[in-house]
């Protein structure tokens, strides 16, 4: 029955609009008048040009001002963080200026030019000298852009086995996240989903005949101890998810038979980053926001929502089916004493097999 | 260099035929009724993908909440008003399909090159009519069936309009991968037959049915557009159509090119040795082409309508030509960077950033070309002309933003959030509506032998304009807070709680910017009926078109087709009193041609 009703009121609204739009434009003097721009429709545009420019510049004034923490620019929590913020910040800057100039140029020149009855353009129609210029200079431009950048992107996806790093495999079903820690041995367990057995809860398909296997340690939450490099190895059991960590700016996707890997070195603890002014100033505001929403389901009988913490996050950044939105697990980056202790107290897989 | 026609045998075939009303209508060869059915069958489905992104942006704005406008309109997909997760998904999906591939690939380029191509290089007709029309009734079928797609007990496809497998391959993996998938696929399929049909006639009747005089440097920037669109099109739809053929074999006869090693509810599935990765490779050799195949029809629009409405001639013709050609070129050499993250070789991605930011010069030249094209011009504002002044200042902004996103150190980052939407759906999404639209404002009297209403049109592109902006500017700052794309609710992290307003503000502007195109709608329709009937060159042009009769006729014009004598693009040319010179007007003594 709503649904009937909603129709119709959507029917009434469309009829509405078409009505006023016919009123309108009958009001227009007489139907035969031209459809053709005049003088008068040139002026009006012509400002309306002008005005549209200043509308670009205050939209980009409004958006700086108000969402302008932009928080993959800021607060990075990776070595290799603050190489893609400056990259990120000198290509935001190009693009800036580009886009600022341009859309002068474009606008003034639509709103200057209006025409006018009887004026005639110039006929102008090529100069090489002009059009090698605005070649060059994008080319000089870009190919700064395109150094830095690979040479960043080379920096961030060579990894060097020489660091020693920790590796840790991350584990993509859907919809969750698993991390799996190397142990001892820092080598990880052989694994392949078809030995996946349920019984047993060998759930990540590890070899249980595989000695490097044996001290394998498989969580739901990520711990990381600071200012050690870090190889995630990925892998996935069902469909294409992407490990997404914004904070370390950080991300690859993990594919269905096949191991696809990333590294990095987390740089600042979880309790530093919620110590950091720009973060707890923040997280203050969201749980303003969130203070404010629990009113209001309060008000309809409803459970408040819980006060935000921060923490880092992995994120599933591929389209993965229906709770997509929802797969999640925590990162605790923290001191390399705490994290040692917190995996002690983890089961090694040797001993989290269920025996029948 | 320039064909010559033999018109005689083309003059005898126009008089001859009976038309009945089924072939004048329906089963029609002519090419200005086939591009009036392209564009009306576009337009419907641009009304389907525009009313589920709107759907989409309300559950986004005001997720999990009952809203009676999903229990209207998605039945038991929103049991008591609340939007399934799974119909988000497939709203994602379709959308992106059927604005891609349906409005923007085939209603803008199957419009308008089946519309300008013979009317603007002086043929009768397209090179084959039949296979012509064959085009348009395989994109008709394809409609049809992407449309009942929706209607499928599982749901339609929900993987994203990419379709990646495994999960557009597995049932399991999701409700839309059933049935819903193979109607997509065969759909999918049956549109790449249509558009393959449809780019292989234009490209042979360009090559070869070009009046006396017509010589390829004479071309109109459009014919040039059209041309290479469906030069990249013939090169890299047949990729895709393997990418769909290879799916469907991996989803109903049992092979694996693409998956290997899956666990899912519970089972081992048989499939070993394949990848998804390389069906993604196969994916974006089409998908990026796309991109152009999408882009560069309005791009031809757009030089053809500042060139007219600025009574100048488009500046740097040579380069526009050029850059055309050199964005089409580059266009098969970039589908790497939609793939920095994939685990492909890191290696291949730095080779792929190289080529990708390449592409932002030819794209520079053609921006500073426009800009300069109105620069001293005498701009005439007419509703046509403002969508191509917006396309420019779109493409500038949109285009702006893949200077990041084609870095592949800082798409690691951004990829697959906000940023990504918010890029895309300027550079490619809005800017090629504005060149569909100017090419509906400024061909309707062509189209329909009467003028589109220009009042309505000043406020269908005023208030569409802000709103674009207001829709697409904000979206930005939310992809740089590191929201990902494609969650049905955001609700789960308090992280982003703070991004919430900024999605109420967007979804209030693009509902402002669904409505008036109600008003686009209705002067569209209102003026084929009642709108005031055109001059024989309204827009005072010099492309060939305008010498056509108003009324339509079989093979275009009376008598012999017009010669050419000079280039589209005189206008306000000195020595001449009218400020513009058809091209079919012979050189005056002593008037010199502009080498080109």
């Amino acid at each position: 029955m709503t649904g009937l009703l909603t129709l119709l009121i959507l029917l009434g609204i469309t009829i509405a609009i078409w009505q006023m739009v016919k009123i309108f434009d009958l009001a227009q003097a007489n139907r035969d008048q031209s459809q053709i721009a005049n003088d008068k429709d040139n002026s009006v545009n012509g400002y309306l040009m002008l005005a549209f420019l200043g509308f670009i510049y205050i939209i980009t004034i409004i958006s700086f001002a108000l969402w302008g923490d932009l928080p993959l620019v800021s607060n990075s929590a990776s070595a290799h963080g603050p190489d893609i913020d400056r990259l990120m910040i000198i290509s935001m800057v190009v693009i800036f200026i580009v886009q600022t100039v341009t859309q002068f140029l474009l606008h003034y020149f639509a709103f200057k030019y209006k025409g006018e009855k009887g004026r005639k353009a110039l006929f102008y129609a090529d100069n090489d000298k002009l059009e090698f210029i605005w070649t060059i200079i994008p080319v000089i431009t870009l190919a700064g852009l395109i150094m830095y950048g690979l040479f960043t992107w080379n920096d961030i996806m060579t990894i060097n086995e020489e660091d020693d790093p920790i590796v840790i495999e991350l584990y993509a079903q859907q919809f969750n996240w698993k991390a799996r820690y190397a142990g001892e041995d820092n080598v990880l367990g052989k694994a392949n989903v078809r030995l996946i057995n349920l019984d047993n809860a060998n759930i990540l398909g590890l070899d249980e005949s595989d000695p490097n296997a044996q001290d394998d340690i498989i969580t739901t939450e990520l711990h990381l101890p600071v200012g050690r490099p870090v190889l995630f190895k990925m892998r996935s059991q069902d469909v294409l998810h992407s490990a997404y960590m914004p904070h370390f700016r950080a991300q690859m996707n993990c594919v269905p038979g096949m191991i696809t890997q990333f590294a990095f070195t987390p740089t600042v603890t979880t309790e530093e980053m919620r110590l950091n002014p720009e973060i707890y100033e923040k997280v203050r505001n969201i749980n303003k926001i969130r203070n404010a929403n629990s009113k209001k389901l309060q008000a309809n009988g409803e459970e408040p929502l819980d006060r935000y913490e921060f923490d880092y996050l992995l994120l599933c950044n591929k389209i993965c089916g229906k709770s997509h939105y929802n797969m999640q697990m925590k990162i605790i980056v923290e001191t390399e004493e705490k994290y040692n202790e917190w995996l002690k107290e983890q089961k090694i897989f040797k001993n989290s097999l269920v025996q029948n | 260099m320039s064909a010559h026609v033999d018109t005689h045998t083309h003059d005898d075939h126009g008089h001859h035929h009976k038309e009945t009303f089924v072939t004048k209508y329906i089963f029609s060869q002519d090419h200005k009724m086939i591009a009036k059915q392209y564009l009306i069958t576009g337009l419907i489905m641009g009304i389907i993908g525009i009313l589920m992104s709107l759907l989409m942006r309300m559950q986004i704005a005001w997720p999990e909440k009952p809203n009676v406008v999903f229990e209207a309109l998605l039945g038991k997909w929103a049991p008591g008003g609340v939007m399934d997760a799974d119909i988000y998904l497939a709203l994602v999906t379709i959308h992106g399909t059927i604005m891609v591939f349906f409005v923007l690939t085939a209603g803008l380029s199957g419009t308008f090159s089946n519309l300008l191509i013979p009317l603007q290089i002086g043929a009768r007709d397209m090179a084959s009519g039949f296979l012509n029309m064959v085009s348009y009734w395989l994109f008709f079928l394809s409609s049809v069936i992407m449309v009942i797609s929706l209607f499928v007990e599982a749901g339609p496809a929900a993987a994203g309009w990419t379709i990646y497998p495994p999960l557009s391959a597995l049932p399991l993996a999701q409700g839309g991968s059933g049935a819903g998938m193979t109607l997509w696929l065969v759909s999918m399929a049956i549109f790449i037959a249509s558009s393959l049909l449809g780019s292989l006639n234009y490209i042979v009747t360009v090559l070869n049915l070009r009046t006396k005089g017509m010589s390829m440097t004479r071309l109109p920037l459009t014919i040039w557009a059209f041309f290479i669109t469906a030069v990249i099109g013939v090169v890299s739809f047949p990729v895709l159509l393997s990418a769909a053929l290879l799916l469907i074999m991996d989803r109903s006869f049992g092979t694996s090119f693409f998956l290997s090693d899956i666990f899912i509810q519970g089972e081992v599935l048989h499939y070993q040795g394949g990848s998804p990765v390389l069906y993604e490779h196969l994916f974006w050799f089409l998908g990026h082409p796309e991109v152009y195949i999408v882009l560069l029809p309005a791009l031809g629009i757009t030089s053809e309508v500042i060139a007219t409405n600025a009574r100048k001639p488009i500046f740097g013709y040579r380069a526009m030509v050029a850059s055309i050609i050199a964005i089409a070129f580059l266009s098969t050499i970039v589908w790497g960077h939609h793939m920095f993250i994939s685990g492909m070789n890191p290696f291949l991605g730095s080779v792929f950033t190289f080529t990708t930011l390449l592409i932002a010069i030819p794209s520079a030249v053609k921006a500073f070309n426009y800009i300069t094209t109105l620069w001293k011009g005498n701009l005439q504002l007419n509703p046509a002309m403002l969508f191509s002044i917006g396309l420019v200042s779109t493409f500038i902004t949109g285009g702006l933003t893949g200077i990041i996103l084609g870095d592949s150190a800082l798409d690691i980052n951004v990829h697959d959030t906000y940023f990504v939407v918010a890029h895309f759906h300027l550079v490619m999404g809005i800017s090629a509506l504005y060149g569909l639209f100017a090419g509906v404002y400024h061909w309707f009297p062509k189209m329909f032998g009467r003028m589109m209403n220009k009042n309505l049109g000043y406020i269908h592109f005023w208030v569409t304009a802000v709103c674009a902006y207001g829709v697409f500017f904000p979206m930005h700052f939310i992809g740089m807070a590191g929201l990902p794309r494609r969650y049905y609710t955001n609700s789960n992290f308090p992280l982003f709680d703070d991004t919430q307003n900024v999605q109420v503000l967007i979804t209030i502007f693009a509902l402002v910017a669904g409505l008036v195109q109600l008003v686009f709608l209705y002067n569209f329709i209102s003026s084929i009926f009642y709108g005031k009937k055109t001059e024989q060159n309204p827009w005072r042009s010099n492309t060939l078109e305008w010498t056509a009769p108003i009324k339509h006729i079989h093979g275009n014009w009376e008598g012999e087709i017009p010669h050419v004598h000079r280039w589209a693009y005189d206008y306000s040319k000195p020595g001449h009193d009218e400020d513009f010179v058809p091209q079919n007007v012979p050189m005056k003594d002593g008037e010199e041609e502009l080498q080109h």
